[in-house]
């Protein structure tokens, strides 16, 4: 009989486990959102340029309200742009 | 006392002086309309992200400013509008967080998520004033790399669990 330690899975317990999201800005109490920051808001749109949900980015509606508007407003100042690809 | 601040886009075929003088011209405009001038940033010639009017770089400029008047907005924005020296501008007004934010940010009091970018400025303090070297990025790229790394790691590990667990089988 294999003791209790030995039992093998046959695929990892914990892979399905994904970690809780959360708001990045609640967390860490940031209120602003530069528009002319295009590094920092490059982690909020997909490679094609597209603004990421917030279902992928875990940020509440105030805030992802808030990154929407910054994003728009560095595409109009062409800090990012509107249509690309392999952005990242 | 409302704060604004205007960011705008200045053709960079013009010679140093010629922006320069732009640029001043809008701070005079401002001036004599009884604005408090807060901050001007000059950050310099950027790479567009995409091109206008057959630019692929253009000369950034950002003055912040405090003004009584709304009506003097749509006067700035139509001389702006009319200049053809004006590649794009934007006029914000800025909330209480913002003002905040950008005071911070000018006395290099920003918190965590600057750190990285903190000294990215002051690295860029030394040399010559350059717009964003591509460090960030690079920062980027490596985290996500890292971060693929590890992903490789767990998928690696069930497998090789398997194969011992089917050798001990044996």
């Amino acid at each position: 009989m294999a003791s209790r330690d030995e039992i093998k899975f046959l695929s990892n317990p914990n892979i399905g486990k994904s970690r809780k999201k959360y708001c990045r800005f609640r967390k860490y109490g940031i209120k602003y959102i530069d528009y002319k920051d295009p590094d920092f808001l490059v982690q909020f749109v997909n490679e094609q340029g597209k603004i990421l949900p917030r279902r992928i980015t875990g940020n509440s509606l105030k805030y992802q309200r808030k990154v929407a508007q910054a994003v728009k407003r560095a595409r109009h100042l062409a800090m990012l742009p509107f249509v690309t690809d392999l952005l990242k | 006392m409302r704060q604004y601040e205007v960011t705008f886009i200045v053709d960079p075929v013009l010679a140093n002086d010629a922006i320069e003088s732009t640029a001043r011209n809008y701070v005079e405009h401002l001036k004599s309309s009884d604005c408090e001038i807060v901050h001007i940033d000059a950050m310099g010639l950027r790479q567009l992200a995409y091109p206008i009017n057959k630019r692929t770089s253009g000369v950034y400029y950002c003055i912040e400013f405090k003004a009584q008047d709304h009506e003097l907005i749509e006067r700035l924005e139509l001389a702006l509008r009319r200049d053809e020296r004006i590649i794009r501008f934007l006029t914000v007004k800025l909330d209480k967080y913002g003002v905040k934010y950008n005071d911070d940010k000018r006395n290099g009091r920003i918190g965590r998520r600057k750190e990285a970018e903190a000294a990215l400025v002051e690295d860029m303090k030394g040399p010559a004033k350059q717009p964003q070297g591509p460090k960030p990025v690079a920062a980027a790229t490596a985290a996500t790399a890292e971060t693929v790394a590890t992903a490789v790691e767990t998928a690696d590990a069930p497998e090789a669990d398997t194969a011992t667990g089917a050798s001990e089988e044996e």
